[in-house]
C-alpha cells in the first residue's frame, strides 16, 4: 500500500452556482499532521467534507486509503467512515448523553463488545485526553475546550486510520489551545494515525503540524513544511502569516471608488 | 399597474411552487423514515425513550385539560338538557363529544404545541450543532437512528394520550354532571353504555387519533431536519410546526369524518 493515505486530485466543486473549490491538488502521508489553511469562506471545510464523502465532487478525485470517496456505494462508504474520526467544531457531543456514553457511542453502534470491554476502552480513550475523571459529566457542564477534548476521545474510539478537525483551536483559551494542539500531535504518533486539521490559528498549527497547504479563492495558494511557510515571501502567505490587515486578501469590501460614491467624481 | 399584477402574480407562484416542493420533499422524508424504521423495532429501547419524552412528558397537560374540558361539557350539556327534561342523556353527550371529536382532537393539538415543538427545536439543534453530522461521519444514518425513533414513539403515544384524555373528561363529566348537578348516576352510566358503539365510535375515534399523530410527528420531525441551523431558523421553525400541524388536524379531522359518520 502506498503510504500516502489521502490523495485529492484536480478536484473541482461547485455549489449552488458558485465554484468554491477549483483544481484541488492535496496529499497526507500515513503518520502526518496537514494543515490546510485559509481566510474564512475560502473552502476549507467543504474540503474536508468532501474528504469525508458528505458532499460528492463535481470534478476530480478524492483518495482515501485508495478508494475513490465519491464513487463509494452507500455500504463502501459507511466502511470507509468507520476506519474515519471527525472532531467538529464545537465537538458536536451528544447532549442527551453522559462523557461516558458518547464516548461509548462508535463502540456501542458498531461493535459487539461486552460492556466491560466497553468501559476498558473508553476509560482508555479518556485517559488519553485526561478526562477520565470527568466521566460522568454532562456535555452541558463542559467548558469548549474540555467539550472538545470529549469529541476527540469520541472521535478515536474505534482506532480510525484517519482523523479529521474542523477548526479545533477557534475560541479555545491559550491554555486549551495548547492542549489540543498538543493532543494532536501526540495521538496522531501514538496511534499511527493520520490527521487533518482545518484552521486558521496559524502560530499553533506552525508549532505540531507538518505539512501545509493555504488555500485562498478554491485554489492551493501555497503548500510546505512549517519552515518554509515562515520563510515564505509569497504575498498571500506573508500577509496570513502576520496577519496585515491589506494585501492580496483586501480590507475594503469590492465597491466603485470612495470619491464616487461621495459625489466627487466626474 | 400591469407590472404590479404581475408582480403579484410571479409571488403567488413562487410561493405555490414552492409549498409543493416542500410536500414533495416532505413525502421523501416520510418514505425514508419508514424505509429506515428497521434500526427502532430490532432495537426497540430506542423507541420506549421516545415514547417516554413524547407521551410520558405530555401526560400532565393532556390529563388536566381533558378533565377540564369534560366538566365543561358537564355544566354545558346539563343546561341546555334540563331544558328538555332529559339530563339523564349527560353521559351519553359527554362520552360520545370526546370519544369522536374532542378526544382526538384537543389532545393531538396540545400534543403538537407539547411534544411536536419540543421534536423540532431538539431536531432543530441537533442540526444545528452538527450532531447530525457527526452521526454520518460515524457511519450512522441520522434518519434511522434520530428520526425514525422518534416517529413511532410518538405515533404509538398519541392514540394512547387521546384515550386517556376521553377517559379523564368522561371522568370530569361524572363529577359535575352526577356529584356536583344530582343527575341519576344509574343512567348516566347506563345510558352511557348503551349509545356508545366501540366499533362505530371507539374505533373511529382511536383511527382518528393515530392519523394525526402521524401527521403532526411528520410535520414537527421534518421542520426540525428542514429548518436552517440558525437559531432564528429553529424558531421560525418550531412555529411553523405548531401553526401546520394545527392546521393539518383540524382539516384532516373534517375530512375523516365526513367519511367515518354519515349520520346513516
Amino acid at each position: 500500500m502506498s503510504d500516502k493515505l489521502v490523495q485529492v486530485k484536480d478536484l473541482s466543486f461547485t455549489y449552488g452556482g458558485r465554484m468554491v473549490l477549483r483544481g484541488i491538488n492535496l496529499e497526507a502521508h500515513r503518520g502526518q499532521v496537514v494543515a490546510i489553511m485559509g481566510n474564512s469562506g475560502c473552502g476549507k471545510t467543504t474540503l474536508m467534507r468532501l474528504i469525508g464523502g458528505q458532499l460528492k465532487p463535481t470534478q476530480g478525485q478524492v483518495l482515501v486509503g485508495g478508494q475513490s470517496v465519491g464513487e463509494l456505494s452507500f455500504h463502501q462508504l459507511h466502511g470507509l467512515r468507520r476506519r474515519m474520526g471527525m472532531l467538529f467544531q464545537f465537538g458536536a457531543l451528544f447532549t442527551d448523553l453522559s462523557v461516558y456514553d458518547n464516548v461509548a457511542f462508535p463502540l456501542r453502534e458498531h461493535t459487539d463488545l461486552p460492556e466491560a470491554m466497553i468501559r476498558d476502552l473508553v476509560l482508555m480513550k479518556l485517559n488519553a485526553v485526561g478526562l477520565r475523571g470527568g466521566q460522568h459529566l454532562m456535555p452541558a457542564e463542559l467548558s469548549g475546550g474540555m467539550a472538545r477534548r470529549v469529541a476527540l476521545a469520541r472521535a478515536i474510539a474505534l482506532d480510525p486510520m484517519l482523523v479529521m478537525y474542523d477548526e479545533p483551536f477557534a475560541g479555545l483559551d491559550p491554555i486549551s489551545l495548547g492542549v489540543i494542539g498538543n493532543l494532536i500531535r501526540r495521538l496522531t504518533d501514538t496511534l499511527g494515525m493520520t490527521s487533518i486539521v482545518v484552521t486558521h490559528d496559524i502560530q499553533e498549527s506552525l508549532r505540531i503540524v507538518d505539512y501545509v497547504y493555504f488555500i485562498s479563492e478554491g485554489v492551493v495558494e501555497a503548500a510546505g513544511t512549517p519552515a518554509e511557510i515562515k520563510a515564505s515571501e509569497l504575498p498571500y502567505v506573508h500577509q496570513f502569516v502576520h496577519g496585515e490587515m491589506d494585501g492580496p486578501v483586501p480590507f475594503h469590501y469590492p465597491s466603485s471608488t470612495y470619491l464616487a460614491d461621495l459625489g466627487f467624481a466626474q | 399597474m400591469i407590472e404590479g399584477l404581475a408582480h403579484l402574480l410571479r409571488r403567488m407562484g413562487a410561493r405555490v411552487i414552492n409549498s409543493i416542493w416542500r410536500l414533495g420533499m416532505a413525502s421523501r422524508f416520510l418514505a425514508l423514515t419508514l424505509m429506515y424504521s428497521g434500526t427502532s423495532f430490532h432495537r426497540f429501547h430506542l423507541v420506549i425513550k421516545e415514547i417516554f419524552n413524547a407521551g410520558v412528558l405530555s401526560l400532565i397537560i393532556i390529563l388536566v385539560s381533558g378533565l377540564f374540558v369534560g366538566m365543561v361539557l358537564g355544566l354545558q350539556g346539563y343546561e341546555t338538557l334540563q331544558t328538555y327534561g332529559s339530563e339523564e342523556a349527560l353521559g351519553v353527550l359527554v362520552a360520545l363529544s370526546l370519544v369522536r371529536e374532542l378526544g382526538p382532537v384537543v389532545a393531538a393539538l396540545l400534543f403538537a404545541s407539547r411534544a411536536g415543538s419540543a421534536i423540532t427545536a431538539e431536531i432543530g439543534l441537533m442540526k444545528a450543532t452538527e450532531q447530525l453530522s457527526a452521526l454520518e461521519m460515524m457511519a450512522l444514518d441520522p434518519i434511522a437512528r434520530v428520526i425514525a425513533p422518534r416517529f413511532w414513539g410518538a405515533v404509538i403515544s398519541m392514540p394512547l394520550l387521546a384515550a386517556m384524555f376521553s377517559a379523564m373528561g368522561v371522568f370530569g363529566g361524572y363529577l359535575v354532571g352526577v356529584v356536583l348537578l344530582g343527575v341519576d348516576e344509574g343512567a348516566f352510566w347506563s345510558q352511557m353504555q348503551a349509545a356508545v358503539d366501540f366499533r362505530e365510535d371507539i374505533v373511529n375515534g382511536v383511527i382518528k387519533s393515530a392519523v394525526f399523530g402521524v401527521a403532526v410527528t411528520l410535520i414537527a420531525l421534518f421542520e426540525g431536519y428542514d429548518a436552517p441551523p440558525t437559531a432564528e431558523g429553529v424558531s421560525r421553525a418550531t412555529t411553523r410546526t405548531v401553526v401546520t400541524s394545527s392546521l393539518s388536524i383540524l382539516a384532516l379531522d373534517f375530512v375523516l369524518t365526513s367519511f367515518m359518520f354519515r349520520g346513516e
